[in-house]
């Protein structure tokens, strides 16, 4: 049987790689947006609300955006999956007896730890904040979602906050590994410019997974 | 044999009857190892002490015995070649170790290279992954003058980097995933690097990748283990050029490819 060689693509382990790779730097770049957004919380009550009115406003144009969100994230979850069970199979059972550390980091062994705690996460966080209570504010004369207050709220517990934190020391942890492995799976890697990316990679994670965790410990005193 | 500056080894090596069997780490005392000598000496020591004793000998692959053939493979104490940088088995010389040491000796680990006897794995898969194109066939006629195809210095070295690589496996046994994307896009990286290799270059990655994920070789994570590893020192990015090689061929190439 012939088939074509698109086809071959996403079968392969190099197509379902690219794919995974591909989407792994788009939900990079959604959670820089996200971050950025979150910054907000930090200026005040009515900034918060007015941008998430804002996006709650796109109204159709917003479900549009969040299923591409949300397919681009099964995409990346399921053929990630898919790859390392494979995987499993590829060394025999004697797996244990293979020493690594050369080249393998802590960050990139535990790839598939951190980023099912992140799918954990991803579903908890929104139902406790996009899913949360819905408080109700006028900011010049509009009603708006108070979502200020729900954050602010959840935040209040420590538990919440911690798991937060952890969450976020898992998600620099998946994106210090990621970062730079997706341009190598693209095949953007040249001696050229490849320290950089890993550089740039490294300094994603820290920002990003600080950045985060930064602004729900402020959170969490703010409400205290 | 009996200078003095020779010692002793506690060795465990894996034996393993035959494919199907069961193996285990079985306990060796040798004695009289010479700094001098290489690792598979040592382990010819050891083999001559046990055929005296009417034991059988460990099965163990080698052939040209200096570093370019990649026919010995093993894991020494868990690293494939032992981990040295740039050395394959039977470079690796005995005065790294010393009186007393035990090292642990066993067969490459990945499924795509079942384990023949003992040490001896079946690593033909990485034969069944070159002859889908790790080779040119575009008929070119006569030899040309040399000068007539003009390569860079710089593009010829680093094909030349990546035709170093001896086939020996190692990045598959070291690699947590049992992937072969090393030695693959080793040979891809330097045939597209050329023009020689140009004309074939779309088929020659789509087909050897195809074998390559048909044979039980795992799907690479970039853990870069194989790099650390390579004898050769050959450098993941090549794996990068075989992965942009691919790509574009799979997007770009008209003809159909066959699956079996
Ligand atoms: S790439 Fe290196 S480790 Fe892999 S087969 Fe070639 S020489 Fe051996
Ligand atoms: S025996 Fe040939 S490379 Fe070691």
């Amino acid at each position: 049987m012939a088939t074509s060689a698109v086809t071959h693509y996403f079968r392969s382990s190099i197509g379902r790689k690219q794919l995974v790779a591909i989407t792994g730097l788009a939900l990079c770049g959604f959670l820089v947006g996200h971050l950025t957004g979150n910054l907000l919380l930090l200026v005040s009550s009515d900034a918060f609300n007015i941008y998430a009115h804002k996006l709650i406003s796109l109204g159709a144009l917003l479900y549009v955006i969040e299923a591409g969100l949300a397919a681009v994230f099964l995409v990346h979850l399921g053929l990630a999956m898919k790859l390392n069970m494979e995987n499993m199979q590829s060394k025999g059972k004697y797996q244990q007896k293979t020493k690594t550390g050369r080249g393998t980091t802590f960050a990139s062994q535990t790839m598939p730890y951190t980023g099912v705690m992140l799918l954990v996460f991803l579903i908890l966080h929104l139902i406790s904040l996009k899913f949360g209570t819905h408080y109700e504010t006028t900011v010049d004369g509009v009603v708006m979602r108070d979502l200020y207050r729900t954050t602010i709220e959840y935040f209040r517990s420590p538990i919440a906050t911690a798991w937060y934190v952890i969450a976020m020391a898992a998600a620099a942890l998946h994106t210090s590994h990621g970062f730079a492995s997706a341009f190598q799976t693209m095949g953007w890697n040249h001696g050229k410019y490849f320290k950089n990316v890993k550089r740039l990679g490294l300094i994603y994670a820290i920002v990003v997974g600080a950045g985060f965790a930064g602004i729900s410990i402020w959170c969490h005193l703010k409400g205290v | 044999m009996s200078s003095d500056n020779t010692f002793s080894l506690n060795l465990k090596i894996w034996r393993q009857k035959g494919a199907n069997a069961e193996g285990k780490l079985v306990d060796y005392h040798v004695d009289h190892v010479s700094p001098d000598m290489s690792f598979l000496e040592m382990i010819d020591v050891l083999n001559e002490q046990l055929v005296r004793k009417g034991e059988d000998p460990i099965a163990f692959d080698h052939d040209c015995r200096e570093g370019i053939c990649g026919m010995c493979s093993m894991m020494i104490d868990g690293k494939a070649h032992g981990g040295y940088k740039n050395t394959t088995t039977c470079q690796v010389h005995m005065r790294l170790y010393k009186n007393g040491d035990t090292i642990v000796v066993e067969p490459f680990r990945a499924s795509a290279f079942p384990i023949v006897k003992d040490l001896a794995v079946d690593r033909s898969a990485i034969d069944k992954v070159m002859i889908k194109g790790g080779y040119i066939s575009a008929n070119t006629g006569n030899a040309q003058d040399g000068n007539s195809i003009l390569i860079p210095k710089p593009i010829a070295d680093e094909a030349m980097d990546a035709a170093a690589c001896i086939g020996c496996g190692a990045c598959v046994a070291s690699c947590p995933n049992g992937s072969g994307m090393l030695f693959m896009g080793a040979k891809i990286s330097q045939l597209a690097l050329l023009p020689q290799g140009q004309p074939e270059a779309p088929q020659r990655a789509l087909n050897m990748v195809h074998e390559h994920d048909t044979l039980g070789f795992g799907n690479c994570t970039n853990h870069a283990e194989c790099e650390a590893t390579c004898p050769k020192g050959i450098s993941i990015e090549h794996i990068a050029r075989m992965n942009r090689e691919y790509i574009k061929a799979a997007f770009t190439y008209h003809e159909k490819t066959r699956s079996e």
